[in-house]
């Protein structure tokens, strides 16, 4: 096992998936000459060339079609929005076509691609450049969505979202590319879709989080362990599918929980979950299940507002406390 | 069609304006069933067995016909919404048509997709798409998918005149001119998306519409068979040959309403408008005036592929209606591939198989 970044991590499922299929290949604004706008592409062109790793033109909504339309021939694109604040210009595309092609086909038309890249908030970029995505695809039924929160999984992940023969929303988060962790180098290495990781064990309260904010979920324990409270913090790793037997089997040792991410509480992923709690794990139940989420404002530009706007470690820690009456 | 006397002239040894007789003889024959099909279409959503929305291509035959007639077997064709005709040219049977209009489980789609959404994947039938415009990167994906593998096939890509003017379009076309990819943009130049006339909405022409992008572009009459089978056996061969895209704006007109609900002439264009179009240009009579004066068709041969079609047509009803729904299990079909781990489906209902 080595110890290597996210971003590697991410590189390197991409280069054994594209050695082991020559179906793969990576379409997006600035993969090839430029390496990546977050470099997650850097060295690909040198060994695939310019056919299968091809800069786009900045046209998301004609670059995810096509690679749709590939799909649908039987190709496994990937296709990289250099961050999926700009994915939002080509959701007709994943929504109405990706997600609902082999259904409407009466399941004779295959859409087995991958739309990934940077989600989530990052660092004074402002409203527009700042924000959790998963929602709006985790909404439609046909689309899978993946939010990886350490480099192992980044790597296992990703080639499986690869494998995978339903289109898949992968979202990166653009402020781990830099976080390094042991990943093994296997070949094989693959995670399944839909299995959750308890990244730490504990008996007192659940934290259910996934992708970046699983870090302030643990940074949340730590605090809380100075106190006695002993968290359990649980990575959902994939939102559809849900891994519900591992959130629930969680709840009913602890019989607390919050949930925690990065986008805005109204209708969210969070909303789904804690509904789906309540009605099938609510007799275990010591609290009402609360929600540490974004500030339901577009994301400020001001430090001071920006680090008021995000979950933080301290609002989980007040979380817990409050489903623990303490 | 019957009303027509048949006038003596020789017989043309070469067939028709370059177009053999027996290919001038099927696209007819061909048209004929598209008419006859839609004319049965219209009638089954009249009395309620075709729910939704249901776009005739009734005027715009010779369009289907004389477009997707030129292809080979291993060529891609995409479309819009109103691709019950372009489905039937690529050989798609007239009963499981049909039976997908109705909503039953011997449609193409398994009645899941309907009106809209027809496809056969064997006969490289990729849909049947609603979203105007949308379809236009697909195809251009499944140009990309043949220059990949470096296949020898071509993709023929319908839309409405609507279309141009969607970000959608331009990207795709962008792109195709980019990578050189064999796609075929055939704009149906109907002059109306919807109830809104073209000139209305639209800063420049049709045919203008690729210039930007370096695509070569003509003009076809969409109402004219065999001028429009001419032109895109040139296309086809040029595209094939490795020349990059092209894009047509083949003129047309639907003699019907943009769908079901706008069944007849409609408030924006006047009733003298399209009572004289249905009688200068139905491509279907030309056609057939065209072969009878070359002494190629007779009356008697005319009424008996007429009879064919409707016979195709009633068919094609019958055989939807006596069709089963979709089984209940099939609910859930089709969604994903593959369930795998976790729990995928977010209703919190009931399903058969349980689990994910």
């Amino acid at each position: 096992m080595a110890e290597i970044t996210y971003r590697e991590a991410l590189n390197e499922a991409l280069r054994e998936e594209m050695e082991r299929d020559p179906d793969v290949f990576l379409m997006g604004e600035e993969v090839a000459e430029y390496d990546g706008a977050y470099k997650v592409s850097k060295g690909l062109l040198d060994v695939f060339g310019d056919r299968r790793i091809v800069d786009s033109p900045i046209s998301e909504l004609g670059f995810a079609g096509l690679g749709v339309g590939a799909a649908m021939a039987g190709l496994k694109p990937v296709i990289e929005f250099m961050t999926f604040n700009f994915s939002i210009l080509a959701l007709d595309q994943v929504i109405n076509h990706a997600a609902k092609i082999r259904y409407m086909s009466g399941g004779q038309i295959p859409c087995s691609i991958v739309f990934r890249g940077p989600n989530g908030a990052a660092l004074q970029l402002s409203a527009q450049h700042s924000q959790a995505c998963e929602t709006y695809y985790v909404h439609a039924p046909g689309v899978k969505v993946v939010t990886p929160a350490t480099p192992a999984d980044a790597k296992g992940l990703l080639k499986a979202a690869i494998r995978d023969p339903d289109p898949v929303a992968f979202m990166e988060a653009e402020m781990l590319y830099n976080v390094k962790g042991e990943v093994p180098d296997d070949d094989d290495f693959v995670i399944p879709l839909g299995v959750a990781d308890v990244k730490r064990e504990g008996t007192d309260v659940t934290i259910l989080t996934h992708g970046k904010t699983v870090h302030v979920a643990l940074q949340a324990a730590q605090k809380l362990d100075k106190d006695g409270v002993s968290v359990e913090v649980v990575d959902l790793r994939s939102i559809r599918p849900l891994d519900v037997d591992t959130i629930l089997a969680s709840v009913k040792k602890t019989n607390r929980a919050v949930y925690l991410e990065e986008g805005w509480a109204f209708a969210g992923v969070g909303a789904q979950i804690v509904s789906m709690v309540q009605e099938e794990a609510f007799d275990w139940l010591d609290a009402p299940v609360v929600r540490v989420m974004q500030a339901d404002v577009p994301m400020p530009y001001a430090k001071n507002l920006e680090q008021m706007a995000k979950p933080s470690a301290e609002r989980v820690v007040a979380a817990c406390n409050r489903v623990l009456y303490r | 069609m019957a009303d027509t006397k048949t006038k003596k002239t020789p017989k043309a040894a070469d067939g028709l304006r370059g177009v053999p007789t027996d290919t001038a003889l099927r696209l007819l024959r061909e048209m004929l069933l598209y008419r006859r099909f839609e004319e049965k279409a219209e009638e089954a959503y009249a009395i309620g067995k075709i729910g939704g929305f249901c776009h005739l291509h009734i005027g715009q035959e010779a369009a289907a016909a004389g477009t997707i007639l030129a292809l080979d077997e291993g060529d891609y064709v995409i479309s819009a919404y109103r691709e019950h005709t372009q489905a039937l040219a690529r050989g798609m049977e007239p009963s499981v048509i049909m039976a997908e209009l109705f909503g039953r489980a011997t449609g193409c789609s398994g009645g899941k997709g309907g009106s809209m959404h027809l496809f056969d994947v064997e006969r490289r039938f990729m849909g049947g798409h609603g979203i105007v415009g949308a379809q236009v990167p697909l195809a251009s994906g499944l140009g990309w998918k043949i220059r990949y593998r470096e296949e020898n096939d071509v993709v023929l890509c319908f839309m409405g005149d609507a279309a141009v003017n969607q970000g959608a379009f331009h990207e795709a076309l962008n792109m195709s001119a980019v990578w050189k990819l064999p796609v075929i943009y055939v704009v149906e130049n109907n002059e109306y998306g919807m109830g809104t006339a073209f000139s209305r909405v639209s800063a420049t022409e049709i045919h203008e519409r690729s210039c930007a992008y370096g695509i070569p572009s003509s003009i076809v009459d969409g109402q004219d068979v065999l001028a429009t089978y001419d032109a895109f056996r040139t296309l086809i061969d040029e595209v094939r040959g490795g020349g990059g895209p092209r894009y047509v704006d083949l003129r047309t007109y639907r003699f019907k309403g943009h769908s079901m609900s706008d069944p007849v002439s409609g408030t924006y264009r006047s009733k003298e408008e399209v009572d004289g179009k249905v009688k200068e240009a139905d491509p279907i009579r030309l056609l057939r005036d065209e072969l009878m004066e070359a002494g190629l068709l007779d009356q008697e041969s005319l009424e008996a592929m007429d009879a064919e079609a409707k016979k195709q047509a009633l068919e094609a009803f019958e055989f939807a209606d006596e069709s089963p729904l979709p089984d209940e299990g099939e609910l859930y079909t089709h969604v994903y591939a593959e369930l795998g781990h976790g729990r995928i489906f977010m209703d919190g209902r009931e399903r058969p198989g349980g689990g994910a």
